[in-house]
């Protein structure tokens, strides 16, 4: 009888704490997004995705009587900017936490001065090397290409298609993809028949995909980002080419089907569960998170919440879980996030260790499939 | 015995028909910097500069293409020649507004004008229409067609019969027409053809008129297939300069068989040799064309031009 009631007990002591907090100062939050330039696509949703959260948490009353504060500059994808912009928040608007940079070089140049300071960084790119080696002030959200690569190497695995080709794009995304298809692939047993490159230009990618058809493979792995991936499907479809076709988690997005149209039915990728929030089943730890993401976008932007949006709404929901758990200055919110254990997102099922800054599992993709109406999961 | 016989005539067959593919997916890329370099001579016999802004008015083309498509709701056989004569009228603008107007016209002036010219006209089409890639609809269907093995596509024809048809016009108009002879005198003798009463003037804006409507209708046969976005002039146009280069800056046939050699080697050495050096293909041919042969791949010593 007594043990029923003190959860009870406790509920109503945090209530009134809370009530009697509400007077404690606001916590101040930086935001790094590259709004501009040539990462805009990253950055913007992702700074609308910030203002969106913290927006909300202040209407509903803050975070234990802390209301957040929010000061977000662009970047414009420019790592010395990025440096200098962090050096303001940390210096001049005293934040207590900082949201970003969007992109990986972004993320690297500003992790000394992270360090430095003491200031949680938790950054909204996905390269490997930010938090591999752990750095002891710096976290993530966004998904490894190690985990995409798993994905699609374990479906390959599960059907013995054993011979893969890839193409990849020549720029930083596919320059990372192609090292981790090729570290993994013998891990899967999987062989690589055929490596060619493409540049992030260019306009015609009949030529590899004419050698490509003339090797062995049982699979062609794409690595790119729009609009490579979406000419690499119509010219697989002008040749004729019946061998399944992979993309990188890099196109999943409306925008690719919009570009490839016909050519992109059949095609695999594994990608955020973002997309195909609303098929996902109802057992599944994300979907109260992913619906709420989605609906909430919806309503105040008139546009779909993305992968992008989805890294800065977990970072933001981070430091508010972080703080429910009664961190409030930089040292104890770093602690706090470090102890997160099992927090389900956008990007995937956040569990941080002292060992491990990204957090997250292979579980965070699903395998999707385009059909002619839209995405659909691949059991 | 048999059976490996049979196996190597299999696969010398399959090679064939893979060098068959390169070669048609080299001639269609060919063709379009053959348009674009036609437009980069045309401006350099009546003016004397390389108008670096030629990109531009590709891009232009098929973004235009797209906005009468998509936000006025034209059909793509009205939409088409609007966007040819808005980049026409593009071409005209920036003549009269910015190559006109200057005071001391040396080549290296002229030159940094077109320069200024292309990154004005990339940034404007950036505000316009943001900084996605969009995809035309094809001319005709996109069931591909199957020739002796290697696969085309119906807008690889398209492309192919627009640019013969380009290049039959532009002969008959420089050849057989007034204007089109005035402005062949021009590029002989800017001096000569003004005594004998030709508006030299009025011909260097007719080039750039040209020059913008043969871009504008190489990025609009393109976009279909590769689709377009506000920044796909800068490369597109380098190509046809090359291609213009290995032509010796002529406007006619030698610059056409430039941009197809330029394709087919881009593609082959793609296939064959490895992707990575697609692009540098093509600039080392420039260069070596520059050093070597800067008359051009056909050209006599002093270039009968035009």
């Amino acid at each position: 009888m007594g043990i029923r009631f003190v959860p009870f007990f406790i509920a109503i002591v945090t209530t009134f704490s809370a009530g009697a907090a509400f007077a404690a100062s606001p916590i101040k939050i930086g935001g790094l997004f590259a709004v501009t330039g040539p990462a805009a696509f990253l950055g913007e949703p992702e700074r609308n995705t910030a203002k969106m959260v913290v927006d909300e948490i202040n209407k509903a009353g803050g975070v234990k009587g802390h209301k957040l504060e929010l000061v977000v500059y662009d970047t414009s994808g420019d790592a010395t900017k990025a440096v200098q912009l962090a050096t303001k928040l940390i210096k001049d608007d005293h934040v207590t936490a900082i949201i970003g940079p969007s992109t990986t070089g972004e993320s690297m140049a500003v992790i000394p001065v992270a360090e430095r300071e003491q200031v949680p960084l938790i950054s909204c790119a996905a390269g490997i090397k930010i938090t591999e080696p752990v750095k002891k002030w710096v976290f993530k959200t966004a998904q490894n290409d190690t985990l995409a690569v798993g994905r699609i190497y374990e479906y390959l695995q599960k059907n013995k298609q054993s011979k893969v080709a890839i193409l990849t794009v020549s720029d930083g995304f596919g320059a990372s993809g192609r090292e981790q298809l090729k570290a993994q692939a013998a891990k899967y047993g999987i062989s690589i028949v055929s490596d060619d490159t493409y540049g992030p230009k260019d306009t015609d990618m009949t030529a590899q995909l004419t050698k490509i058809r003339g090797s062995k493979a049982q699979a062609i792995i794409c690595w790119g980002t729009n609009p490579g991936p979406a000419l690499i499907a119509k010219n697989v479809r002008q040749l004729g080419i019946k061998t399944p076709l992979f993309m990188s988690h890099g196109v999943s997005s409306k925008k690719f089907i919009e570009l490839a149209g016909e050519a992109a039915v059949g095609i695999k990728l594994p990608s955020g569960k973002v997309i195909v929030a609303d098929m996902l089943p109802a057992s599944d730890h994300q979907k109260r998170s992913l619906m709420a993401f989605v609906r909430d976008y919806q309503r105040h932007y008139q546009a779909e919440g993305d992968h992008f949006g989805g890294h800065a709404w977990d970072a933001v929901m981070l430091l508010k879980n972080a703080i429910e758990h009664g961190a409030d200055s930089s040292a104890t919110i770093r602690e706090q996030l470090e102890n997160t254990h099992g927090f389900a997102g956008i990007g995937g099922v956040f569990s941080y260790s002292a060992q491990d800054h990204a957090g997250l599992n292979k579980d965070a993709f699903v395998l999707v499939e385009v059909r002619k109406n839209g995405w659909a999961i691949v059991k | 015995m048999k059976v490996r016989e049979f196996l190597c005539k299999k696969r010398k067959i399959m090679q064939l028909e893979q060098i068959l593919q390169y070669t048609f997916s080299g001639l269609s890329t060919g063709a379009i910097y053959a348009l674009i370099g036609i437009g980069f001579s045309i401006i350099f016999n009546a003016t004397g500069i390389i108008n670096f802004a030629q990109g531009e008015f590709v891009m232009l083309g098929g973004m235009l293409t797209l906005f009468f498509l998509e936000v006025l709701k034209l059909p793509l056989w009205a939409a088409i020649p609007c966007a040819v004569a808005v980049s026409a009228l593009a071409g005209l603008l920036f003549e009269r507004l910015a190559i006109r107007p200057l005071r001391q016209p040396t080549p290296i002036n002229l030159v940094i004008i077109t320069i200024a010219g292309s990154i004005l006209i990339r940034g404007l089409a950036m505000l316009l229409w943001g900084k996605d890639t969009h995809a035309i609809p094809p001319f005709t269907g996109d069931e591909p067609i199957s020739i002796a093995g290697a696969t085309i596509l119906p807008q690889h024809i398209w492309i192919l019969a627009i640019t013969l048809l380009i290049i039959a016009v532009n002969k008959f108009f420089f050849f057989h027409t007034i204007s089109g002879k005035a402005m062949r005198a021009c590029s002989y003798n800017r001096r000569a053809a003004g005594l004998v009463g030709i508006d030299v003037r009025r011909m260097v804006l007719f080039s750039f008129v040209i020059s913008s409507v043969l871009g504008s209708l190489a990025g609009i046969i393109v976009a279909p297939l590769t689709m377009t976005a506000y920044d796909v002039g800068i490369m597109l146009g380098l190509k046809g300069f090359c291609a213009a280069i290995i032509g010796g800056m002529s406007s006619g046939m030698a610059t056409v068989v430039g941009g197809l050699i330029l394709g087919v080697l881009e593609s082959l050495g793609a296939g064959l040799i490895s992707s990575g050096y697609k692009d540098a293909i093509a600039f080392i041919i420039l260069l070596l064309i520059l050093f070597i042969r800067p008359q051009g791949l056909f050209g006599k010593a002093e270039s009968e031009r035009v």
